[in-house]
This record gives structure tokens, sequence and C-alpha cells, in this order.
């Protein structure tokens, strides 16, 4: 997967427009648009309740918009299923870690293994030598995965008795199992210590060097958000308060004011 | 050599609760759901046996296996018919889809079959085994009941811990919404649980049917109930806790048949169940669950 076809540049890998939903009576995001060039480390920040997990369930198929296109690399994913838009290339971690808490490291990898490898639910019954030639490749590629973030030697624990900077690593590498084009990581940092979040950004750059991932990130950490972003966006009561270079959008008045108050 | 020969035919008859209440257990575990009409399809098989075998005069084995297609096919249409379209419904609204598809295949029976009991020709016709002298005679019903038991639980939970469909299984059962997230299709995974589980109930029904060689429309729905018990008694969603639960009730129920009181040895195993919840409230093997807040 590191080794993607390089496509024309100039197609954004995700384009958004006019994205809006409502829930009741509350414009929960309204109008939201973004466009986010390949390979680029991108922040989605607010204040809480500003909408931006609503913005990943819409862009992950968890809620259907009710206005807006969703164009990833160029392909219309607005309205699909979860399981289409994953096969369609966006994964993503959760704000509050979900794991597959009663699975081994390695199972939980190779959950998000489970479309790239294939072999009927019969063979695998009869354990034909399809079977076993399978699984070996599935092992190999899942224990690839869990070395790169350096979990290879708790690939049997149970996912729960991981230490917390662990798990959220274990969620990434999930997410990267199934081949994304773009990856959303929701809170990446919360609950974290300054050490471990020191950790994590070198993580994140390093899953976008190696992969040549795209990545959208959403963050409280302004230490993270400032130290890895290149580009961001504010939302404020489900709206878009300011987009562009995260030093302008940092220094803009209206974003202190906005996690600040007057 | 009484009380060994009560506590073998005990352990017979909890091995096909076992069998029964796995389709109860996957189901809950992976679909969230109580498929009341379980314990009807083992009736269906038993009919497809009973019309095959008794009826058009074929081998037991071609009965069994068009039994377990017929119930499988028939698992996955219920799902797919009466359950799918209710995937985000209330529990209570599915529950009761689940009483009103029992109710539909035991009304189904009742037109077809009419409700006189009909005789089963037993399916295993291996000689019984005499042990110690002619004093402990266990039948081969029994026996094959026992050995088939072990087998399912055998290949079920290899089939669930080391294949791709079954980790699917464990997936979804664990978080529903995160596995779809990871391209995991949530409907064909329940669909296969239904197939599995209604496989195993054609087979429970040939080996009930066999033990207990009347059939009517009914059939299925007392031992389906018990199963059920079997399942919470071990804990539900758990394939392990199936099985002690299964044995466990089995062996309690024919226990008490042989030594308090036939009449009573329904009463006796469902006031354990109660007793069972009262101190463990997840059952024998039942993980606390808690809930998402």
């Amino acid at each position: 997967m590191a080794e993607r076809e390089k496509k024309p540049e100039n197609i954004p890998m995700l384009e958004v427009r006019n994205l809006s939903i409502s829930f009741g009576g509350l414009k929960a995001v309204d109008g939201f648009h973004i466009s986010i060039e390949k390979g680029c480390l991108y922040g989605l920040i607010g204040p809480n309740g500003a909408g931006k997990t609503t913005v990943f369930n819409l862009l992950t198929g968890v809620y259907k918009p009710n206005t807006g296109t969703i164009l990833l690399d160029g392909a219309n994913i607005t309205g699909k299923k979860t399981i289409e838009i994953n096969q369609a290339g966006i994964a993503r971690t959760f704000q509050n870690i979900r794991l597959f808490k009663d699975m081994s490291v390695l199972d939980n990898v190779k959950v998000g293994l489970h479309n790239h490898y294939r072999y009927s639910t019969l063979t695998g019954i009869l354990r034909l030598p399809a079977y076993f030639k399978v699984e070996k490749e599935m092992n190999e590629r899942a224990m690839e995965l869990l070395k790169v973030f350096d979990l290879d030697g708790e690939s049997g624990y149970k996912a729960s008795n991981l230490p917390y900077g662990k798990q959220r690593k274990l969620e990434i590498a999930r997410a990267l199992a199934t081949d994304p084009k773009l990856l959303l990581l929701d809170e990446p940092a919360a609950g974290m210590n300054p050490n471990e979040t020191a950790e994590l950004m070198e993580t994140i750059h390093f899953v976008r060097d190696h992969f040549q991932m795209t990545i959208l990130l959403i963050e409280h950490d302004m230490k993270l958000v400032s130290g890895i972003c290149e580009k961001l966006t504010v939302l404020n009561f489900g709206q878009i308060l300011t987009q562009g270079e995260t030093s302008q959008v940092l220094n803009d008045r209206r974003v202190i004011t906005a996690y600040l108050g007057e | 050599m009484g009380f060994l020969s009560y506590f073998i035919s005990g352990v017979s008859l909890g091995a096909v609760y076992a069998i029964i209440a796995l389709g109860y257990t996957m189901v809950y575990g992976i679909a969230r759901m109580l498929n009341f009409a379980h314990g009807d399809v083992i009736m269906v098989g038993g009919f497809v046996i009973f019309t095959i075998v008794s009826t058009l005069g074929m081998p037991p084995f071609v009965g069994i296996v068009t039994a377990v297609a017929a119930c499988t096919v028939l698992g996955v249409t219920i799902e797919r018919v009466a359950y799918r379209p209710l995937r985000e419904a209330s529990s209570l609204a599915v529950l009761i889809t689940a009483i009103g598809v029992s109710y539909l295949l035991q009304n189904i029976a009742l037109l077809v079959f009419g409700s006189n009991s009909r005789q089963f020709t037993p399916i295993v016709t291996l000689p019984n085994l005499v042990l110690a002298g002619g004093k402990l005679t266990i039948s081969s019903t029994t026996i094959v009941t026992i050995i088939t038991c072990i087998v399912i639980m055998i290949a079920l939970t290899l089939f669930i811990n080391k294949t791709r469909m079954g980790q699917a299984m464990l997936a979804v059962s664990e978080d529903r919404g995160a596995a779809s997230l990871m391209g995991i299709d949530v409907n064909k995974t329940i669909a296969v649980t239904f197939a599995i589980g209604s496989a195993l109930a054609a087979i429970a029904g040939a080996l009930l049917c066999s033990a207990y060689p009347s059939l009517t429309p009914y059939t299925g729905s007392m031992p389906g109930i018990k199963a059920f018990t079997a399942a919470v008694f071990g804990g539900i969603g758990s394939v392990p806790g199936a099985l002690i639960g299964g044995i466990v009730l089995g062996i309690i129920e024919n226990l008490s048949k042989a030594y308090i009181s036939s009449q009573l040895s329904d009463a006796i195993v469902f006031a354990v169940l109660i007793l069972v919840l009262l101190i463990r409230p997840t059952g024998i093997l039942g993980r606390k669950i808690n809930e998402k807040v």
C-alpha cells in the first residue's frame, strides 16, 4: 500500500461542497466545504460541540447529509454506505477508542485486512490449502503493519490489555490495514500526556511519509495542531469560521474569540 | 447403575439443548436479537427428514442433508425478510416479529401436516452399547448425539477463532458500527450467522426426534425455550456457555424426572434458571455488559 500509483496532482484527495445536516431543528453542520490535497496533513478544529465529529460521521457514511457532495479522489461518494465508503478508501479512528477489545492485537488488524484477502467460508470450514495460504499472508501483512507501530511484540495480547497510547496506535494500524487513501483521526491525542502526544506527532508524520497518506484530523491539543497540521479549518456552531494555512488561522482574531470568548 | 444411566441420557439431552442453544447464542451475540422462531426451525427440520425418510423411504443420510439445506435457506430467508428491515428498529419490535415468525411456522406446519403426532423413524440404527455385563445400556442415539455435539463445538470454535468470517463475526458482535467502518459487511455476517444457527437446528431436529420420536408442529417449541434457557444459563452470547448451559440443564431435567417427579421436572429446570440468574445475572460464563454512554 506504500507504493500507491501517482495520479495527476491537480485532483484533490477530498473535495467537499456545501455539506449540511440537521438533527431536529438544529443545523449540526451547515454549508461545510473543504479541499484537501494529496499527502496533506489537515486539521479540523473548533470548540466542543462545533460539529467536528459530525463532519467525520458524514464523511464516513454514518450519517447521510441533507445537502452537499463529497468527492474522494474525484469519485462521488455522497450518500454511500459506511462499508462502501471504507472500500472507496476512507478509514478512521474514534474519539473514544473503539477497538475490538476482546480480540487479540493481531486479530484487530486482520479485521481491517478483511476485504483484501479472500477465501470462501467453505474453504475456511474445510481448511483447504487455500485457507492456510491466505491466512499466512494475512498474518504476515498484519505483523508488518504492527511492526511499523512497534506493536509486533504485543501481537498476541488482548487489545484491551494494551496501554492507552498503544491502543491509539493500534487503532491507526487497524485503519491503515483497510488500505485507505484518506485517513481520518478523531482526537488522536485525547487523554495523552505530553510525552505520549509528542510520540504521537512523530507517528502521524511517519504515517504520512511512509504510506504517502492524506490525513484529516480533529484535535484540541493546540501544540499538536500547530506542530503537524499544514492547513486548518475552524468550525464554530456547525459553520466554517475560517480556513487556510495553519499559522494564519491560529492568529485570526475570530478563532481566538471562538475559543476564549470575547 | 440407575443413576449413571439417567446421568448419561441427561448429558445426551443436554447435548441437543446445547446444539440448539448455539443458534440462540450466536444470533444474540452477533445480531443482538432473540430469535424466538429458532425452536420452530428444529420442527421444520424434523418434518423434512420425516417426509424424506418415512414418507419417501429414502436413506436417513439424504434426509439429514436435505433438512440441513432446507433449514439453512429457511433461516437466511427469515432473517432477510423479517429481521433485516428492522435492523435499526427497537429490540421490542424485533422480538415481537420473532414471536410472529414462530407462530407462522407452526401454523404452516399445521396446515401441511395436520395436528396429529407423526411417528418419526429414528435415524440412528446402530446397536446399543451394553456395559457392565448388561447392567448399563447406552442407546446408540445417545452416543451419536454426544459425539455430534462435541464435533460441532470443536468445528465452531475453530471457525470463529481461526477464519476470516469468524473474525468478522467477533468484530460485529463487539462493535457493529466500528466493524462496518473497517469494511466488514454487517448484513452478510449476520446472514451467515443465521445460516449456521439454522443448519445446527436441523441437526438438532434429527437428534431430538430420534430420541423422542413423536413429531407435531409444536415439537420445536418446548426444546426451543429450554435451549434458550440453557443459553441464558451459560451466558448468552458465549459459545462455551451454550455447551455448559445445555449439558447442565439436560442433567438437571433428567435427574429430576428420575428422582423427584417427571411432572415437576420442567418447573425445577426453570427454578434453577431463576436461581442462577439471581446470583449471576449474566449467566455462568457471561460477561458483564457495560452499557455505552
